[in-house]
Formats: structure tokens, C-alpha cells, sequence
């Protein structure tokens, strides 16, 4: 197979939201693409993970127009499993829409905006080229805001204002970033970025820039002091839409900045990479704090995002290759159990009607399947083991006390028992505690409503994630080899520069 | 034995399937699965007794050196005996008990779970392994504390077992990473010529502090003790099984298999001494007040907890012996106790220890296994328990200097246990019958049968101390001290010290249960209170972090757009300066200037329109400046020759300014509302902003551009292009991808336009 196949993950999301849009009235439609779309995105992922792990970096020149003088899109062990959980998370939404979307909102195009969506995402992550990666930011922000504030309430919209103007911010840095950029190194293609930085001479100029690069990125994965529009955005949309953000949009924002600190700006380590750290660690206190402190399901979770984005952020600032390898190695976690913790939180809204700790209860006297369902991710989250989360928090502090970091050591863990600490939260409000409604067994209406296979539909992407968090748990060893290979090829540019470039 | 742990687990997972149909026998058929386990085990009680250590290893995480490597040698076997034995009785037991309980199908899941992972524990080999299984036992032990998840005090005291060991579960991770970096390894087995080393390496102070702060929440000593007399709100098997037992032994456990590769040093000796000694006489002083049986029992558990560790301590080949003997002895007289309390809540309906007595002829054969039981928990001759207590005074009289000290604490904290074990195992039974909530009768055999094997056993023990404990007590020895006892058990030493002191504890806690009230009563009238209670330090740091996290999240996430705009700016503008200004030069970079007229010309219109922005107090002058402003952006392109983003720049202008002015309509009366601070705050962050802009970009027109780009776009874009038009076709050919994303963009604003203006779906949460 050739190389053009790196460019499907990027145009076939295209081609399915097209298509929906040419039977704009057929809702059925609009499913069944969606779905079989998601399902084909997976395949082709997969084949270029494959191929990736076969053959090494894989580089597409698009127009055949020569790097750097055209746009690259590559795929390197890092794009290639992001690219792959991407289509995961996209196909487990598929799912789940079906499932949980109203009708209003399936039919205001919900799952073109899905698509165009997930094109954005796939864009960013097999982008080589810094302007482009731009573009392809521009994509995610407009069709999530939309997705955002689909449907119109009161509360999605006070939270898609925050979304967007904070998120046009870091998109009015990140391109005078690359505006700036550009006219210190005279081009936009990542590798030769990587090539020529270590030959200009304006390093003070070229941290200065890479300081706004950092913002920009910063606030799309929500590091602090950067991270107000999640909190303020994530728990007004359909929970649908609120999962697959949780699971994929700040990630992005993480891979940016593991990207290009990694291959791009290594020229100054001891001040961006001491800033990182230091964002790192209040990221994770901050979050897990923000999330002791909140008494509503989504908004616990939403919180935990940022503080778990510290953990992958530290990873990158350790700079060693153990603790890129675990940086990864967390993102992969991550997306899978916050996107299935959201999941969660969607059943038991539609079961008992409301996100409040305060007014839900007794579920898991009555659904033990779906308290398990709950309990995998949550203690996946907060690292305790066999589960996925900590294994990845192990490689993190491992690194960490390699490089005698005590005090993030310390910091990291104390997180880790705060974690812990609202997981059991929401568990003993949500799941132990009785209904606080009084009758033994309440049910909400809508939930008596809803069609047998639309409740399959549900429950399956949740088991799908759960499976995947107990699979990369019990079988970590080539999961941790992909991450440690990852983080090899980035820290090792050369092999990224030789292959996007032709050089030999 | 891997698959041993394998089969635990799947057993575990079926029991809610097979629970139902079979509830009335379900006991029995629980109580397989532990002895299944347990004869697999003792099937090797030879070979190991022999002198063997059987290794196996199954790969896990090979390239993070953690694998499954599993060792039975004196030291687990015989914690593998324990929890296993005693897993049968509680299992059968369990059928039994918990079958008027709601859901009693996962009390068993959680339970299976908790036995297997206890096994593969005490038998890894591999710090991280048996760090898996030491997390699993806390939170099966959160699940079973939590089990009557109905009360409020069952939720609360779950969470505060699981935050106490799950914190020292992570120190205790620290602190094996820490370990393995000294010797490269994650095998405890490979520590063991490294003692040396490890005592000299720089980290060896962090890595005893670490592990020991694990194994002391975990084991429940002094200043971490609270959470056991709390987790008494599980279910009764689970406090006989989990927090007496087996999971609360597991941090002395802990202790002793690292003893080889961390002790010898006066900080672990020292530190392990003296929290087990203060546990040891705290804990028994705590039991004064108390009433309730299962109370009773922990607050004696936590005392006989402190003196195993501080047994630990000592460290002489004395001190390990008698360590042995009385983990065995209480692990059979504590267990058995804890089912007798159930025995009586289960069949009188009540805990309360005043509201018991006279039982003895409705309950006769609880009425023997409690006083076999109690027989040995005090300590009397010929129970194991006896011998226990004599080997552990001959042990503390041995230490130099603090020795009688230690022994006359000892005795208090013995004493008081036999005052407890007076109140729970013959009080209930003896004297007057009182009345009690449900008519007492005798329990089913499945209840009664488990303890009375384990209190029988005990007896045995004590008559026959060396075939039951003697064979395995220098294998497991070597296990902790690398030395061979050679000292054998004897139940009769003969008219010593030690017997005089074993009389002494006696007389003393036979003393303090008639006078019990009395003392309590001048303690009161002393004013003497406990003025060490570490619950409410618990207390305080988690109403204290509630507190900060509130009041950190109110500052933070206020719910102001324009603050968190602020944030963003000022920490873009302040942290890329700092970068900044390690240019040496900057104020004195020099890009070539050379402005026309009408550059200039334009330029003071802009500053001058931008004014007019700030300072106007009508909107529609605002917009009017904003449109001036553009424009003149717009004339720049052209007098740079750039007249397609002229255009561009004068379509969206106008666009801009006429959708302002329709929307203005649409806003409320112009007022103005920022005060003058805020006003002062927005003007120089602003200017900073700008100024930090002009300078980077004043300073990147100074450096010479080296681009290969331009050339070759100039080159190629009519050859390769087939376009006069450069821009164009950098838009069209040579970037075509950023086109095809931006037409993307403008269709999603399309769609999204007309999704949001036509869909107004109902706000649930009005």
C-alpha cells in the first residue's frame, strides 16, 4: 500500500459529512453513515498504525509539491495511535449518539458536525506543518462550538461563549506564533522547523515564541493558568458531546505541545521545559481541587481532566524518554476512561434525570452492572491498580524519581489520593447512598421511554471502553512498548527530519 | 501458582451466578474455594519446611521489570496458611450470616477477591506485584467496610479505611520505585545481599520513612490506628477476617519480608520499636470505654498489632520467634472471637456488652468456643496463646535498656486485654440471663462450626506446639533475619519471671474488670482525657482541603469571562518577556526604517481613530473607530503592493462595522461601567500586550529572512502552478489543504448558523 493512505483519516470524515448533507432530512441516514463512517475511520487507522509499526514514519506530500515547500502530512508512531484512539472514541460515540441524542438535535445535523469534528482532530495530529496544524485547530474549534451550543439552552450557550472566545484567543497567539516563527526561520514545515532551529541564532527570540506557542496550546489542554473555559463549557451540552471532548479535544492541545517540545523547541530545555513542570504541577492541584470542591457529575469530571492533563504535561517536562513514554502512555489511558466516565454519567442522568450528587442515589443497589461499568474507569483514573491509569501514573512517577524530582513526586501522589478521593465521591452519592427521592427504585420517565436497543446502544460503547481499560491494564507490556517507541522517534528527531524531508 | 490466584479471581467472578439457586448451601460451597487453595498450599508444607524456596515467574510488564513472580518460602507459606484456613471457617460462616443480607452474592465477589489478592501478596516476589495485590485488599476492604451502603457511617468509614491505606499504598509505591533504583531491580529477592548498600545509599532515610508509612496505615499503628475500630460497621465475617485476621497483618508482614534488605539500622529498629509500643498500650487504654463487642475486639486487635511490630523491632532471633507464635495464636483466638460476637448480634440482636449475660444455656457450644478462645487471647496455659505471650515477655526482657520498661507497658496493655476479653468471651455467657432484643438460641452449625475447628486448634497448638508451628517457625525466620532459630517451642518453661509476669497480667486484668467503672469514673473526675485522637487530625485535613479547594476554585473559576482573558494575556505577556529579556540588545535593535509619507500619514490616523475607540462614550462612535482603523490596515496592504488583501481586508471591514451597528439595536442603553481601577488594570495590560508584540516583531524585521520559500514559489507557481498569481496559487495548489480545511470551516459556521438560529431546544435544568 502506498502512502496516500495517511491522508483517509483526514478525508474520508469530510467525505461522510458531505454525504450527510446531501440526504439533509434523513436522520436515518445521517446514523447509518455516521456510524459505518467511524467503523471504515477505525480500519484505515489501524492499517496506518500497522503500517507505521512496520515500515517507520510515514510521510505524505500533499500536491506532491516537495517539503518544505508544500504541506506534509505525517504519521509517525505518535500520530498513528492517536489517530487510532481518535477513531475509537469516534466510533464509540457513534454508538452512544444513537443511543442518547434527541431527535431535535439528530436532525439539526448532530452528525455531520460529528464528522467535521473528527476531521479537524485527525488533521491536527497528521499535520507536519505548523500552519497547517492552524487550520486544522480553526476546524475543531468552530464545528465543537457548534456542537457546543446545538440545541440552543441557556446554559450551552453561556458555556460556548466562554468556549469560544478563550479558544479564539489561543487561536490569535498560536497564529501570531506562527507569524513570528516564520519570519525567524523562513518556514512552516515542522521538520525543517526542527532542522534549522538549532542553527538561528535568536534563541532568546525563538523561547519567546515558543512561550506563546506554549500558551496557545496550553490553553487548548487546558493546563493552568489557561484551563477556565473547560470547566465553565464541558457540562452544558448533551453528554454525548461533552464525552468525546473530554476524551479527545484537550489531547490535542497535550499532542501539540508534545510535538513541538519535543521535536520543534529543545534549544532552550531549561527554561520551557522548567515551565511546563511548574504548570504541571498546579494543573494537577489545581484540578483535582477543583473537583473536590464540585457536586455535580460532570462538572467532578470536567475538573479531573485538567488535573489529569498535568500528569501527561509533567511527563513531557521530565524530558526523559521514560517519562515522554509515559506521557503518552497516560494520554492513551485517558481518553478511554474519561471519555467512558462521561459515558456513565449519561446512563445514570437519563436513569434517575439529573447530574446532582445530591439527588441521585441508589443505583448501584439496582444496577451492580452498571456500578462495575462505573468503578472500572473511576479506579482506572485514579490509578489503582491493574487498571490502565496506573500503570501510567507508575511510568510517570517512576521518571520522576529518576530524575529526583521529590517534589513533583510528592505532588503527583497526593493527587493521586484526591483522585481517588472524588471517584469515591461520586460513587458513594451516586451509586451507594440510597435515593435520596425517597421511592426505593426511582426511574426518570424519559428512561421508561427509551427503546431496548437504543439502551444496547448505550451500554455497548461503555463496555467496549471498559474492556479496553481492563485489556491495557492486564496486558500493558506492548502498550508500554508502542509508548516507549513513540518516544524514542520523538526525542530522536532525526529520524522525523530524514523521513518528512527525503533525506537519506 | 499463578493459576492458583487465576482461579481465585474467576471463582470470585462466578459467585453471583451460581449465588440464587444454591443460597442455602452456599456456605459450604464457598468454603471449597479457600480450602481448595489452602490444600494446594500445604501440600508443599514439606518441601518448604525442608529448606526449599519455590520460585516461579510469569512475564507481565517485562521491559518495566515487573513481572509475576511468585516465592513460597517459611514467611508466606505461613501467611498463606493463615489467611486461608481462616478464609474457610469465615467463608462457611459467611453463608450462613449474611443470608438475610440484600446482595449478599457480592459480599461474596468481594471477598473472593480480597482472599486471592491477600495470597498473591504474601506470596509476590516483585515489589510492583505485590504492591497490585496490597491495593486490591484495600479496596475490597472499602467495598466489604461500605457494604451496608445505606449508612451514612458505612460510607464515611469506608472512605476513611480507603484514604488512609490507599495514601500509604502510594508512600509506599514511592518508596519501592525508590528501592529498585539502588539495586536495579523490582525483585525483593534480589535485595538480599544488598542490605549494606541499600543502609548506605543517600535515598535510604526516604525509602524507610516511605515503605514504613505503607506498612503502618495498612497495619493500623499509632498515629494511623483510627481507621480499624471504625471499620467496624462491615458486616461481622468481614472484621473477623479482614481487620483482625489477615489485611491488617499485611503491613507487619510487610515489615518483616523487607527486614532483611532495609533492617539493621538504628532509624528502623528504632521507628518500628517505638510505634509498635505506642500502639500496643494506646490502643488497650482506648478499649476502657467501650461497650460494644466488635469494639472491644479491635481496640485489642490494634494492641496485639503495636506488639508484633514492636516484636519487629527488637529484631532478636527471640523477638522473630515469639513474633510467630503470636501471629499464629491471635490470628486463630481473634478470628474465633470476632464469629462469637456475630454469634451473639446475630442470634440476640445485639453488640451492646451490658446489655449480655447469662447466655450459657442457650448458646452452650458458643459458650465453649468463646472460653477456648478467651483462654488463649489471655493467655493461659495450655492455649498457644499462652506460649505466645510468654516467648513475647521473654523477648521484650531481653532488650537491652528499656527491657523492663517495655515489659511493664507490655503488661498494662495485656491486661487490658484480658479485661476485654473478659467482657467478650465470658461476660455474654456467665451470670444473670438478661433480656435481650431477639430470643437467643443456639446458632446453625455452619456459624459454629468454623470457630469451634480454629479454638480447638488452638488448644492443639499449645499442647503440641512442634508439630503444628515448629517445623515452618526456621524457615521463616531465615525469611526475615537470614538466621536459623534454634530455639524450640516449649509450652512449660518451668517457675520463671516470665510466668510470674504472665500471673501478674492476669491478676492485674482480672483487677481492672471488676474495677472498671470505678477507674473510669476517677479518670473522669481527674479530668483525664485523651488529648491524642489523630481521627479528628483526619478530620481536619480533609475539612481543610474541602475548604482550601472551595475557595481556590471561587478564585479561579469565577465565572468571569473578561478575568479569565486577563489571566490568559498576562501570563502569555509575562512568561514569553522573560524569555525576552535575556536579549542583551533588545532596546537597541535597529530594523531598517525608512517611512514615507504616507505610512506615516496612516499611522497617526490609526493611533489617533483607536482613541476615539476608547475614550468615546457612544457605541456607534466605538464602531466607526473600529472601521477606521481596519481601513487603514487595508491601505497598508496597498502601498505594500498586496492589493487582494486590501480587498479582503475592506469586504470584512464593512461587514464587521454594518453587523455591529445591526446588532447595536439589539443592546441595552450604553452605560458605563467600569471604574476607573479596572479601567487603569485593562490599560496596561493592554499596552503591555501591544508593546511586547511591536517589540518581537520590530526585532524579527531586523533579522535578515533566509527562506527558500519565496523563491521557489516565484519559481514554480506558473511552471508548476499554471497561475501569474502567486498568492492564489499558494492558496489554490501549493497549500491547497489549508484551503480545503477553511471552505470546511466557513460550511460548519454555515450550518452552524442555521442550526442555532432554528433549534431552541426546551433547558431541562430551569
Amino acid at each position: 500500500m502506498t502512502n496516500q493512505i495517511i491522508i483517509l483519516p483526514i478525508i474520508l470524515p469530510l467525505i461522510f459529512a458531505v454525504t450527510m448533507l446531501f440526504f439533509w432530512k434523513s436522520v436515518k441516514i445521517h446514523r447509518y453513515v455516521n456510524l459505518i463512517g467511524s467503523t471504515i475511520s477505525l480500519v484505515v487507522s489501524v492499517i496506518i498504525m500497522i503500517q507505521v509499526l512496520s515500515d517507520g514514519i510515514i510521510s505524505l506530500q500533499v500536491g506532491s509539491w516537495q517539503a518544505p515547500f508544500g504541506i506534509s502530512i505525517v504519521a509517525d508512531l505518535l500520530s498513528a495511535v492517536m489517530i487510532v484512539i481518535t477513531a475509537v472514541i469516534g466510533f464509540a460515540t457513534a454508538l452512544y449518539s444513537i443511543g442518547t441524542i434527541d431527535p431535535g438535535r439528530e436532525k439539526f445535523l448532530y452528525y455531520p458536525l460529528l464528522q467535521f469534528l473528527l476531521m479537524g482532530i485527525n488533521g491536527a495530529f497528521l499535520t507536519g506543518d505548523i500552519f497547517n496544524l492552524y487550520v486544522w485547530f480553526e476546524v475543531m474549534l468552530i464545528s465543537s462550538f457548534v456542537l457546543l451550543a446545538l440545541g440552543g439552552t441557556r446554559g450551552q450557550f453561556e458555556g460556548a461563549i466562554k468556549y469560544v472566545t478563550l479558544n479564539l484567543l489561543s487561536s490569535a497567539i498560536f497564529l501570531a506564533a506562527v507569524g513570528i516563527l516564520y519570519g525567524i526561520a523562513g518556514t512552516l514545515n515542522m521538520a525543517d522547523l526542527a532542522r534549522r532551529i538549532p542553527f538561528i541564532e535568536q534563541k532568546e527570540l525563538l523561547t519567546a515564541v515558543s512561550v506563546l506557542f506554549m500558551i496557545a496550546f496550553g490553553v487548548k489542554a487546558a493546563i493552568f493558568p489557561l484551563f477556565f473555559w473547560l470547566p465553565a463549557s464541558y457540562h452544558t451540552p448533551p453528554v454525548a458531546v461533552s464525552a468525546i471532548f473530554a476524551g479527545l479535544l484537550t489531547k490535542v492541545g497535550v499532542y501539540a505541545l508534545i510535538r513541538f517540545f519535543t521535536t520543534i523547541f529543545v534549544h532552550d530545555i531549561g527554561f520551557t521545559h522548567n515551565l511546563l513542570l511548574i504548570s504541571a504541577a498546579l494543573t494537577m492541584l489545581t484540578g483535582v481541587l477543583g473537583a473536590a470542591a464540585q457536586s455535580d457529575f460532570r462538572k467532578i469530571l470536567s475538573f479531573h481532566i485538567i488535573s489529569q492533563i498535568g500528569y501527561m504535561i509533567l511527563g513531557l517536562a521530565l524530558f526523559s524518554p521514560l517519562a515522554i513514554a509515559g506521557a503518552i502512555f497516560y494520554i492513551i489511558h485517558h481518553i478511554i476512561v474519561k471519555t467512558n466516565l462521561f459515558f456513565v454519567s449519561g446512563v445514570v442522568d437519563k436513569l434517575k434525570g439529573s447530574y446532582d450528587l445530591g439527588k441521585l442515589g441508589g443505583v448501584y443497589k439496582y444496577y451492580p452492572i452498571l456500578g462495575l461499568l462505573f468503578l472500572i474507569p473511576a479506579l482506572s483514573l485514579a490509578g489503582i491498580p491493574p487498571l490502565s491509569g496506573f500503570w501510567a501514573k507508575f511510568v510517570v512517577i517512576k521518571a520522576s524519581l529518576e530524575i529526583k524530582e521529590y517534589l513533583i513526586v510528592g505532588i503527583a501522589l497526593l493527587v493521586g489520593l484526591l483522585t481517588l478521593f472524588s471517584m469515591t465521591k461520586i460513587w458513594n452519592e451516586v451509586f451507594w447512598k440510597d435515593d435520596p427521592k425517597g421511592s426505593e427504585n426511582y426511574i426518570d420517565e424519559s428512561y421508561k421511554q427509551i427503546s431496548t436497543v437504543k439502551k444496547y446502544l448505550m451500554f455497548a460503547p461503555i463496555i467496549l471502553l471498559a474492556l479496553i481499560t481492563i485489556v491495557i491494564g492486564f496486558y500493558a507490556e506492548p502498550f508500554f512498548n508502542y509508548a516507549n517507541a513513540a518516544a524514542e522517534q520523538l526525542i530522536d528527531s532525526s529520524t522525523y527530519i530524514n523521513s518528512v524531508l527525503g533525506l537519506k | 501458582m499463578l493459576n492458583l490466584i487465576l482461579i481465585g479471581f474467576a471463582a470470585s467472578a462466578i459467585a453471583p451466578f451460581i449465588y440464587k439457586p444454591l443460597k442455602n448451601y452456599f456456605g459450604w460451597i464457598a468454603a471449597t474455594f479457600p480450602l481448595y487453595i489452602f490444600l494446594s498450599f500445604i501440600s508443599r508444607y514439606n518441601q518448604i519446611a525442608g529448606g526449599d524456596i519455590i520460585r516461579e515467574t510469569f512475564n507481565w510488564i517485562p521491559s518495566l521489570g515487573i513481572n509475576f513472580t511468585f516465592l513460597l518460602d517459611g514467611l508466606s507459606l505461613t501467611f498463606v496458611l493463615i489467611i486461608t484456613l481462616i478464609g474457610v471457617v469465615v467463608f462457611l460462616y459467611a453463608g450462613a450470616y449474611m443470608k438475610d443480607y440484600d446482595h449478599a452474592d457480592r459480599f461474596f465477589v468481594y471477598i473472593g477477591i480480597f482472599m486471592t489478592s491477600m495470597v498473591g501478596m504474601v506470596i509476590s516476589d516483585n515489589m510492583i506485584t505485590l504492591f497490585v495485590f496490597w491495593e486490591l485488599t484495600s479496596i475490597t476492604s472499602y467495598l466489604l467496610i461500605g457494604f451496608n451502603h445505606h449508612k451514612e457511617k458505612s460510607r464515611k468509614y469506608a472512605l476513611q479505611a480507603l484514604l488512609v491505606t490507599g495514601g500509604g499504598g502510594l508512600a509506599l509505591m514511592a518508596g519501592f520505585i525508590l528501592l529498585s533504583q539502588i539495586s536495579g531491580s523490582l525483585e525483593i529477592s534480589s535485595l538480599y545481599d544488598l542490605n549494606e548498600t541499600i543502609r548506605n545509599a543517600p535515598t535510604y532515610t526516604a525509602i524507610v520513612i516511605l515503605v514504613l508509612i505503607g506498612a503502618f496505615t495498612k497495619s493500623a499503628q499509632f498515629p494511623f490506628q483510627f481507621w480499624l475500630p471504625n471499620a467496624m460497621e462491615a458486616p461481622t465475617p468481614v472484621s473477623a477476617y479482614l481487620h483482625s485476621a489477615t489485611m491488617v497483618k499485611a503491613g507487619i508482614y510487610l515489615i518483616a519480608r523487607m527486614n532483611h534488605s532495609l533492617g539493621g539500622s538504628a532509624l528502623w529498629q528504632d521507628t518500628i520499636l517505638i510505634v509498635g509500643a505506642i500502639t500496643m498500650l494506646f490502643a488497650a487504654t482506648l478499649s476502657f470505654n467501650q461497650m460494644d463487642l466488635k469494639k472491644l475486639l479491635a481496640y485489642s486487635t490494634l494492641s496485639v498489632l503495636g506488639t508484633l511490630t514492636m516484636l519487629l523491632g527488637i529484631g532478636s532471633k527471640l523477638a522473630i520467634k515469639a513474633f510467630f507464635i503470636y501471629i499464629i495464636a491471635h490470628s486463630l483466638y481473634k478470628g474465633t472471637l470476632f464469629l462469637v460476637a456475630g454469634i451473639l448480634d446475630h442470634e440476640t440482636g445485639t453488640r451492646d456488652v451490658s446489655k449480655l449475660g447469662g447466655l450459657r444455656k442457650h448458646l452452650p457450644i458458643t459458650t465453649v468456643i468463646a472460653a477456648l478462645a478467651s483462654f488463649s487471647m489471655m493467655g493461659i496455659i495450655p492455649l498457644v496463646g499462652f506460649i505466645g505471650k510468654e516467648t513475647v515477655y521473654s523477648a521484650i526482657l531481653e532488650v537491652d535498656y528499656w527491657g523492663l520498661f517495655l515489659l511493664s507497658i507490655s503488661v498494662i496493655a495485656n491486661a487490658l486485654i484480658v479485661m476485654i476479653t473478659i467482657l467478650v468471651g465470658f461476660k455474654p455467657f456467665w451470670g444473670k440471663l438478661l433480656s435481650t432484643p431477639k430470643a437467643p438460641h443456639e446458632a446453625p452449625i455452619k456459624m459454629w462450626l468454623g470457630p469451634l475447628a480454629l479454638a480447638v486448634l488452638g488448644l492443639l497448638m499449645g499442647i503440641f506446639p512442634n508439630v503444628f508451628i515448629g517445623r515452618l517457625l526456621d524457615q521463616s525466620a531465615i525469611s526475615i533475619i537470614s538466621e536459623k532459630l534454634e530455639l524450640p517451642i516449649k509450652l512449660w518453661h518451668g517457675f520463671n519471671f516470665v510466668l510470674l509476669m504472665s500471673f501478674v497480667t492476669l491478676l492485674l486484668g482480672v483487677g481492672v474488670y471488676y474495677f472498671r467503672t470505678k477507674i473510669l469514673h476517677i479518670a473522669q473526675n481527674l479530668k483525664i482525657k485523651n488529648i491524642f485522637k489523630p481521627s479528628e487530625w483526619y478530620e481536619f485535613l480533609l475539612n481543610g482541603m474541602m475548604s482550601f479547594a472551595k475557595l481556590q476554585t471561587k478564585v479561579l473559576q469565577n465565572g468571569y469571562l473578561r478575568n479569565y482573558i486577563i489571566f490568559i494575556l498576562v501570563t502569555a505577556v509575562s512568561l514569553a518577556s522573560l524569555a525576552l529579556f535575556k536579549v542583551e540588545n533588545l532596546f537597541r535593535i535597529t530594523p531598517d526604517f525608512s517611512i514615507t509619507f504616507y505610512e506615516s500619514a496612516i499611522v497617526i490616523i490609526i493611533v489617533l481613530a483607536t482613541f476615539m475607540v476608547i475614550i468615546s462614550d457612544s457605541r456607534l462612535k466605538s464602531i466607526v473607530g473600529i472601521g477606521v482603523v481596519g481601513f487603514t490596515m487595508g491601505i497598508i496592504f496597498i502601498i505594500h503592493s498586496a492589493p487582494d488583501l486590501a480587498l479582503t481586508t475592506f469586504a470584512i471591514e464593512t461587514l464587521t462595522v454594518i453587523l455591529f451597528v445591526l446588532v447595536l439595536y439589539k443592546l441595552p442603553k450604553f452605560l458605563p461601567f467600569s471604574k476607573s481601577y479596572s479601567r487603569l488594570r485593562d490599560i496596561i495590560i493592554a499596552s503591555s500586550v501591544g508593546l511586547f508584540m511591536t517589540l518581537v516583531v520590530l526585532y524579527i524585521t531586523s533579522i535578515e529572512l533566509q527562506s527558500e520559500l519565496k523563491k521557489f514559489y516565484t519559481d514554480n507557481s506558473v511552471p508548476g502552478g499554471k497561475g501569474r498569481n502567486v498568492v492564489n496559487v499558494i492558496l489554490v495548489d501549493f497549500r491547497a489543504i489549508d484551503t480545503l480545511g477553511e471552505i470546511t470551516v466557513l460550511a460548519i459556521a454555515a450550518i452552524g448558523v442555521f442550526a442555532l438560529l432554528k433549534l431552541k431546544l426546551e433547558d431541562r435544568n430551569k
